[in-house]
């Protein structure tokens, strides 16, 4: 008796292999339920502290809905450092990574998998904190423009996925250094991309420095799209800052798909990246 | 003519650069893992490689499935070369390594199998209904929506196993598929791989082992690697055929002083011998050129003060045959490698 299997290739198997890669990590989020706990609860007591300090202060009432919002992007960029960046780290150390590369599908596919995955999954949370912090801290929103919204945010995730998926073959490089390096960016960046105060409060060059990070421009968007004093404390006008992060989501695509393959080849040709170190 | 072979290489080689240990100056800086690699297998062949750890079987095996670059020599699978042709060799390919952990824990084992088949382009009615087929097979039905985090080890590697065979590879490699399973689970998976080989007559299997009975149980035809060379390759019986002109005795010897095996290999007709520690007292196993040196051997043993508790004469096995050519067993060598007294 032979065994035959009906195999797609082309897009097919493309399409076939985002959803495969993208499985896991939707469907671990019902698995796992004590991401209530460190995903939303536990961001959501760093919210209360700036909220806290913005009211003792006497900030401008936007400010506490800039914190909130700013609270639920940092889900956003956990997921990025520790669930993109280090991702194909942790698959070589537990022998997936060989498996991907032997298999007939794109490695790109993989990533675009492990993209959407992260992003369907910390979507939810990002809403828990948004939602959560909105009604402890009576929040009000004052929405422009639903699409322009819709589209900043595409943006802003399709440009800091795309991030990730470059620096996922940047930390494989970089083996063992991986763990410290994406403990090193999460505060930083905390800093840089202005989680919690608007980036217009830093120097004009230490703000479009800190625009290299998706997320400094989508959030400065998205507070002046859903904030009536949102424009007058914007960085850049919102339609500018579309078109940068248009260049920084091709850019960063571009360069993931160039180091992926620069990765393999190294992999292949080196033999260190697929097994344990000699 | 090379498109009849499934895997063929000519001249093959792996040299590894090693990283710099800063506190061990004179070490060397390049290790030969892999060194004039020739083999042909056939298609519909179930192809063994016997050889003890670190003996370059896994190193060969990364360079068939494309994930290694050969330092010299080529490789070809299906037909293809596996560095200049790997989008043409992957589709037809398949792994399964020995103690791997591949996969994700939150996922049940249908789902990962599943998963796995997406990355091969199977639908999923397909790609279930082999799922399903195969964990009746090796008897997972019941752990079908178990969470792979909460398998044995045994049953975790059955689901690995499940997965190379579930993309019906033309050929598929196995590197030591029964690492840390129990006897019975070890002999499931043995006579699975049989049955899927007779069933599939066109589909090759090449299996890495260190386990003399699995390659004798199983295999058509066994290369015995060592150091990173082929050292022989034929049927087991002919491999071990060339022995049956010797004899092989082994003796238990409880002896007053000590003593040495390289003492009885001075004396004439005497092949190979290898003393093992046993139970308080030694064990010899001689490899004599003929029945009749034995004699020679029981005399020298009664001079030394040796009593022998018991002799049998037994058949020659693959490991002997690995002793012949190497010159000690697979286990010693695997010491001695791991000392740092190998390649």
């Amino acid at each position: 008796m032979e065994t035959a299997i009906r195999k797609n290739t082309g897009w097919r198997l493309f399409i076939q292999t985002i959803l495969g890669r993208a499985y896991p990590r939707v469907v671990g989020m019902s698995r796992e339920k004590s991401w209530l706990f460190f995903d939303i609860f536990l961001p959501m007591l760093s919210v209360s502290a700036y909220v806290f300090v913005y009211r003792a202060i006497g900030a401008p009432e936007e400010y506490i809905g800039f914190v909130v919002v700013g609270g639920a992007m940092t889900a956003f960029w956990m997921n990025i450092l520790w669930s993109m960046s280090s991702q194909l780290y942790w698959e070589k150390e537990t022998g997936n990574l060989a498996l991907y590369i032997m298999s007939p599908t794109n490695l790109m596919a993989i990533l675009l998998g492990m993209a959407l995955g992260g992003l369907v999954a910390t979507a939810q949370r990002a809403l828990g904190i948004i939602l959560l912090g909105s009604l402890a801290f009576q929040v009000q929103y004052a929405l422009g423009s639903f699409w322009q919204l819709l589209l900043v945010f595409f943006l802003a995730m399709t440009a800091l996925y795309g991030m990730g998926m470059m620096t996922a073959s940047l930390f494989l490089l970089l083996s063992r250094e991986a763990w410290h390096i994406a403990n090193l960016a999460q505060e930083p960046i905390y800093l840089a991309a202005g989680f919690y105060f608007p980036i217009k409060s830093f120097n004009f060059w230490v703000a479009a420095a800190a625009s290299i990070i998706p997320l400094t421009l989508g959030l400065d968007a998205m507070r002046q799209l859903v904030f009536p004093s949102g424009p007058a404390l914007g960085f850049l006008n919102v339609r500018l800052e579309i078109f940068i992060l248009v260049g920084l989501a091709v850019v960063f695509i571009t360069a993931a798909r160039i180091l992926l393959r620069k990765m393999e080849r190294l992999a292949i040709r080196e033999g260190r990246l697929t097994e344990s170190r000699r | 003519m090379s498109v009849e072979y499934s895997i063929e290489t000519e001249g093959l080689g792996r040299v590894y650069r090693l990283r710099e240990n800063k506190k061990k100056k004179d070490q060397p800086r390049e290790l030969v893992a892999l060194t004039g690699v020739n083999l042909q297998v056939q298609r519909g062949e179930l192809f063994g490689l016997l050889g003890p750890n670190g003996a370059g079987k896994t190193t060969l095996i990364k360079i068939l499935t494309t994930l290694l670059a050969p330092s010299t020599g080529w490789a070809k699978v299906a037909g293809y070369d596996v560095h200049r042709e790997t989008v043409k060799v992957r589709p037809l390919i398949n792994m399964v390594s020995g103690g791997e952990s591949s996969g994700y824990g939150l996922l049940t084992v249908r789902e990962n199998l599943w998963m796995f088949a997406q990355f091969y382009g199977i639908p999923s009615t397909e790609a279930y209904k082999t799922i399903d087929e195969l964990l009746v097979a090796f008897g997972l039905t019941d752990r079908a929506n178990t969470k792979s985090a909460d398998l044995s080890t045994g049953l975790r590697q059955k689901m690995n196993i499940i997965r190379g065979f579930m993309t019906s590879p033309e050929v598929l490699f196995l590197d030591e598929p029964t690492l840390g399973l129990d006897v019975g689970a070890s002999r499931d998976v043995r006579s699975f791989v049989r049955r899927w080989i007779n069933e599939n007559t066109r589909r090759t299997l090449l299996l890495t082992t260190h386990t003399m009975v699995e390659a004798d149980e199983l295999c058509d035809r066994v290369a015995i690697i060592n150091r990173g060379r082929v050292l022989a390759c034929d049927t087991p019986a002919a491999l071990k055929h060339e022995l049956q002109q010797e004899a092989i005795f082994n003796l238990d010897v409880s002896a007053q002083n000590g003593l040495e095996a390289a003492y009885f290999e001075t004396l004439p007709g005497v092949h190979k011998v290898q003393l093992t520690p046993f139970d308080g007292h030694s064990q010899l196993q001689f490899i004599l050129a003929e029945e009749a040196v034995l004699s020679a051997v029981v005399n020298t043993l009664t001079e030394r003060d040796v009593t022998i508790l018991n002799l049998t004469k037994r058949e020659p096995t693959l490991e002997d045959v690995f002793v012949t050519l190497v010159g000690r067993s697979m286990a010693e060598e695997e010491k001695a490698g791991s000392n740092g007294n190998g390649h």
